[in-house]
């Protein structure tokens, strides 16, 4: 047990050097855009004294590591200043973005996890049958096909004159509208979760189809089980672990797929923040906005990691 | 012990040992369905971009303003979009700079990714160490993401798309090189060559590289694949193809407007990108099959 200790520390280690060093990435990467910032906020019509002076006073002109340290302090302080492009402070723009980017993702899991698996489940039950190929060309083409692409087709499918049961674009609080609420977040969650559920489909699928011609299923076919239970209670609870660590690996894939999927369907989450922000050239919200994904990314994988070594005890943890 | 044979340099037809089965087995890719079509239905979609300007029944560019959002009929048999261009000739054209971005990409990320896996692979300790520790790094951001970053101090349009997109999968590719050279750096061959006194340099080229070109292949199919969909998502994030090139994934975001009033603007990029993906990722599986690399591929 102690050795899982270490070796949680060891990995928590790990994750703050990752997370400083990210830092620094997304620093030098924003240091090196060819734009000045100190004119972008004034406009081309400013003078170069004015320009000067605001460089002065937002400590442009300090050396980089300064500039660094100024930031990083920032960052712990969650104090980073105003947007350019919106005036407000950044946190205040970053933090409500976060929450429904979060939304998004819990909602894409709980699709991810319930029909993944149900799917891997039954394609592994009919192996190698009709019901089975039909699945495996769905988990192939869902890899195959971008998320814009899927979340438009989606659309034209869900959200028109035809059946226009799902909004395509937009956020409803749930405080305001729990069915708003709902609609609103299906369409972006679906498409988001179609390419995570063909891991997910595979991983259940292949580790079943072991299970299910494993001794212990045997046994329990021959002790008299119906199939249901040999099926759920046996093969299933032996199958999840891969399963789960799929699922907890992909999170980090999910937290890329948002900024396709919120642009796409106007949600207003940290993915669009960022786009939105890159196209303004918006460089202290592109700063946090990138920080807190990679963050949050970097976090989800040390997340999956721990997970992994407390469900399987197993593990060689040097 | 080694043989003494073997303490000689090796003569060319040895060293490409390896090679030379990987030509043998081509003559039974034949056989697997999953090296056959994807490589037919590559080939032609390939041919068609080439020839795409001399087949095409339009100019992809040329607008008809009385015949907007025209579904598929016997002059434009694929239909016209919001300001009248003829989708069969875009359709055409458009997988061009697709190819070229998934290609180009990937040909870049390897030019780079391959020598940094072989020197990881093969120095080890430190070496090794601080290498894997700053790709680590590199991967601690989602692609798209970090995509993206890097365009916003480029200008937007296909070169730089493929530049960036290739630098993001220079950590995937020196990933899997270094671990298949970890395989097969303790074998008998790679022992005599030291034995030999040859240089690092000549045992990453040409005793580790020729005999792990099988889990490279596999990886760079399904990286192409990977990286149309990040430059496709470029596309349609504004920041790949620009205005008014024919590119399926910017056809795609301009389709999103108007798929109420024509959906073959949407559908006909759509279905060739995706069967484009489909077939890269087809590939990389059957070659996986034929090859059985150890190593696989991590996802995107």
């Amino acid at each position: 047990m102690s050795n899982t200790k270490q070796y949680i520390v060891k990995r928590f280690v790990y994750l703050l050097a990752t997370m400083f060093a990210v830092s620094v990435v997304i620093f030098g990467l924003a240091n090196a855009l060819p734009g000045n910032v100190a004119r972008t906020i004034l406009g081309s019509y400013a003078t170069e004294d004015k320009v000067n002076a605001l460089e002065a006073q937002l400590g442009l002109n300090d050396p980089l590591y300064v500039q660094y340290l100024d930031w990083l302090h920032g960052v712990l302080t969650l104090n980073l200043g105003n947007s350019i492009k919106y005036g407000q402070p950044i946190t205040e723009l970053v933090i409500p973005k976060l929450l429904n980017s979060l939304q998004l993702a819990g909602v894409t899991m709980v699709i991810v996890v319930t029909i993944g698996i149900a799917l891997g489940v039954v394609s592994a039950v009919k192996h190698n049958g009709r019901v089975d190929s039909v699945i495996s060309t769905f988990v192939y083409a869902g890899v195959s096909i971008p998320e814009f692409v899927t979340g438009l087709l989606l659309i034209l499918l869900l959200g028109g004159p035809v059946f226009s049961v799902f909004p395509a674009s937009g956020y409803v609080s749930p405080f305001e509208s729990v069915v708003g609420w709902g609609t609103h977040m299906f369409l972006p969650a679906l498409t988001l979760s179609i390419v995570l559920m063909t891991h997910v489909v595979r991983q259940t699928r292949s580790e079943m189809v072991e299970a299910l011609n494993s001794e212990y299923a045997d046994a329990a076919r021959l002790k008299g089980l119906s199939r249901q239970k040999v099926i759920i209670k046996h093969a299933l609870r032996n199958s999840l672990l891969p399963t789960i660590t799929v699922i907890a690996l992909n999170f980090g894939y999910l937290m890329g797929g948002l900024v396709v999927v919120e642009e796409l369907f106007a949600y207003p989450g940290i993915g669009r923040l960022v786009v939105g922000a890159i196209r303004n050239r918006d460089l202290p919200l592109i700063q946090a906005a990138v920080l807190v994904i990679a963050f949050t990314y970097t976090f989800g994988n040390f997340l999956a990691d721990i997970l992994y070594t407390r469900l399987n005890p197993q593990i060689d943890y040097s | 012990m080694i043989p003494d044979n073997r303490l000689t340099k090796p003569t060319r037809t040895n060293r490409f040992y390896r090679l030379h089965r990987v030509a043998d087995r081509l003559r039974w890719f034949t056989k697997n369905d999953k090296i056959l079509y994807p490589s037919v239905v590559i080939s032609v979609i390939m041919v068609v971009s080439v020839l795409g300007p001399y087949i095409s029944p339009f100019d992809p560019t040329a607008t008809h303003p009385t015949e907007t959002y025209l579904a598929p009929n016997a002059k434009y048999l694929f239909g016209t979009d919001h300001i009248g261009r003829d989708l069969l000739s875009r359709v055409l054209i458009g997988g061009r700079s697709t190819l070229l971005l998934g290609v180009g990409s990937t040909a870049l990320a390897m030019t780079f990714g391959v020598p940094i896996g072989l020197l990881a692979g093969i120095k080890g300790g430190y070496i090794d160490e601080a290498i894997m520790r700053v790709m680590d790094v590199i991967m601690s951001f989602p692609t798209l993401l970090l995509a993206l970053i890097l365009l916003t101090s480029l200008p937007s349009n296909v070169w730089t798309a493929m530049l960036a997109v290739g630098v993001v999968f220079i950590p995937k590719i020196s990933r899997v090189v270094r671990s298949s050279t970890l395989e097969v750096k303790n074998e008998e061959y790679v022992e005599a060559a030291r034995v030999r006194g040859e240089s690092d340099g000549y045992i990453m080229f040409y005793e580790v590289l020729p005999n792990i070109i099988p889990p490279i292949a596999v990886e760079s199919t399904i990286r192409v694949g990977y990286a149309i969909i990040i430059g496709a998502s470029l596309s349609f994030l504004g920041l790949g193809a620009q205005p008014p090139a024919p590119d399926w994934g910017y056809m795609i975001a301009q389709s999103q407007n108007h798929i109420w009033q024509t959906p073959w603007f949407l559908i006909w990029p759509a279905l060739f990108l995706g069967l484009t993906i489909f077939s890269f990722n087809v590939l990389g599986d059957g070659l996986r099959d034929e090859l059985d690399p150890k190593v696989t591929g991590d996802q995107v």
